[in-house]
């Protein structure tokens, strides 16, 4: 028998766009938390200053009475054009290219549920370059919180001249609360992504050179792709 | 690609993360404060777009115009400027007709509309008040204001200045707010009068306004010289 080797392939273009979504979404969260805390919706959370961004706050509050927050907005609102464009390419490219129906589809409640239970029970193989069902339902889920994040930081960049969108998200306040919530989920996927990436490290490697290659394990399993 | 440059690369994408996760950031290097300052004056030529001179703010019901309107300055409100309304005069400089200096009374003596709008601040909070004032644009055209001008400027008795541009001063929710919940304005929060713009953040609302300019050159404003963007509208 010879072995097969499993390839997994990422073209420049969505290289490129990956990772200036990557680190747009970065800076977007770093600098939301320093505004947040400017005006916590929760009275019990403020985020740490070190996991922020928006320079020294103490120097910045010393200098001219502004804890930073005036830097955290303007890394907000130009990282906000950074992201929205990468994320509108790579939506017409995903879908003009066939990567999203190639590889995020088909996926079904009942694949999903399976792939579940088998990841928790470790019994989950990867494949190098194919993505199970919990893989292609968290990108869908990663896609659309993106989508609901621009939508909502327009209703609260703009209540006034996109009126009646706040109402979407119940309000002013409402879409405040939408865009923290939706921020928890992107964090909550970040943290799986980066973990399950720095398990198979390959994977980062196709993403940042654009191809990695590995032996199919030999070890049968029940799960077929 | 050679294993080295891989590391390199790995490297140096993982130390880039690591930066910005650590709070080391980038944010007070000279340079990053300039690209900053470009994307924001790129975002004033965004809003200038957007913003539409028929479109009213939202009005709400009066009941849900708060009584205990929030107080907000970086001072705190026993350190708010009392001024005498025997000595207050009204300064009006730069591009127009008409500069005669105004009183309080001739001020209050405008003709007036009331409006029930949110007040948002840049922080996050917003607050729904009933204001009540004379149109900004009435004042301008009263005194004979170059209204093709570019901007109109204010002067403030607390050391605060502020600057919006000529369509917003003449959008019709821009009010020379004397009144908060039908009250003359409360030295707290401006008296005698607030400039009040349902349309623009909460910094961008001066409280008591000593002088109005207007002008061709941006002017500048208490928070923006500090690194809020300009434009600020909502």
């Amino acid at each position: 028998m010879t072995p097969i080797r499993d390839e997994q392939l990422h073209p420049l273009s969505r290289r490129i766009l990956h990772w200036v979504m990557a680190l747009s979404i970065l800076i977007m969260i770093g600098s939301g938390w320093r505004i947040y805390n400017a005006s916590p919706i929760f009275g019990f959370l403020r985020f740490p200053e070190w996991a922020t961004l928006g320079g020294d706050g103490e120097a910045s509050l010393a200098r001219h009475g502004d804890p930073g927050v005036a830097t955290a907005i303007a890394w907000h609102f130009a990282a906000m054009w950074t992201l929205a464009i990468a994320y509108i390419l790579f939506l017409i490219w995903g879908i003009a290219t066939g990567h999203f129906r190639r590889d995020f589809l088909p996926v079904g409640p009942t694949a999903v549920v399976r792939d579940m239970i088998a990841a928790l029970r470790l019994r989950l193989e990867h494949r190098l370059g194919q993505y199970n069902a919990v893989q292609k339902a968290a990108y869908w889920g990663a896609l659309a919180a993106v989508a609901v994040m621009i939508l909502s930081g327009i209703a609260i960049w703009k209540p006034v001249q996109t009126y009646p969108l706040e109402l979407l998200f119940g309000g002013f306040q409402g879409a405040r609360v939408v865009h923290f919530l939706v921020m928890a989920g992107i964090v909550f996927f970040l943290v799986v992504h980066v973990t399950l990436t720095l398990l198979v490290p390959r994977t980062l490697l196709a993403m940042v050179v654009g191809r990695a290659t590995e032996l199919r394990h030999t070890v049968t399993s029940e799960h077929a792709p | 690609m050679t294993f080295v440059r891989r590391r390199a690369l790995r490297g140096g994408l993982s130390l880039g993360a690591l930066t910005l996760l650590t709070g080391c950031d980038l944010s007070d290097h000279d340079a990053v404060q300039r690209v900053l300052a470009r994307f924001s004056e790129w975002n004033d030529k965004v809003q200038a777009a957007l913003f539409s001179r028929q479109r009213l703010a939202p009005t709400f019901p009066e009941a849900r115009a708060v009584k205990d309107f929030r107080y907000n300055a970086w001072y705190g409100p026993e350190k708010a400027p009392r001024l005498n309304p025997a000595d207050y005069r009204l300064q009006l400089a730069g591009r127009i007709d008409n500069k005669r200096p105004w009183t309080v009374d001739e001020l209050y003596a405008l003709p007036q509309v009331s409006q029930v709008t949110r007040h948002v601040c840049v922080e996050g909070w917003s607050m729904i008040g009933k204001w009540s004032g004379t149109p900004l644009r009435t004042f301008l055209e009263r005194i004979g204001a170059d209204t093709t001008a570019r901007y109109v400027g204010f002067e403030c008795a607390d050391g605060y200045y502020e600057g919006i541009d000529m369509p917003t001063a003449l959008h019709p929710q821009t009010l020379m707010a004397f009144r908060l919940s039908d009250e003359i304005l409360p030295t707290k929060y401006g008296y005698p009068f607030k400039i009040r713009i349902p349309t623009k953040l909460g910094f961008k609302n001066p409280k008591f306004v000593t002088a109005i300019y207007v002008t061709d050159k941006q002017p500048r404003g208490y928070w923006t010289d500090r690194g809020y963007n300009w434009f600020s509208g909502i």
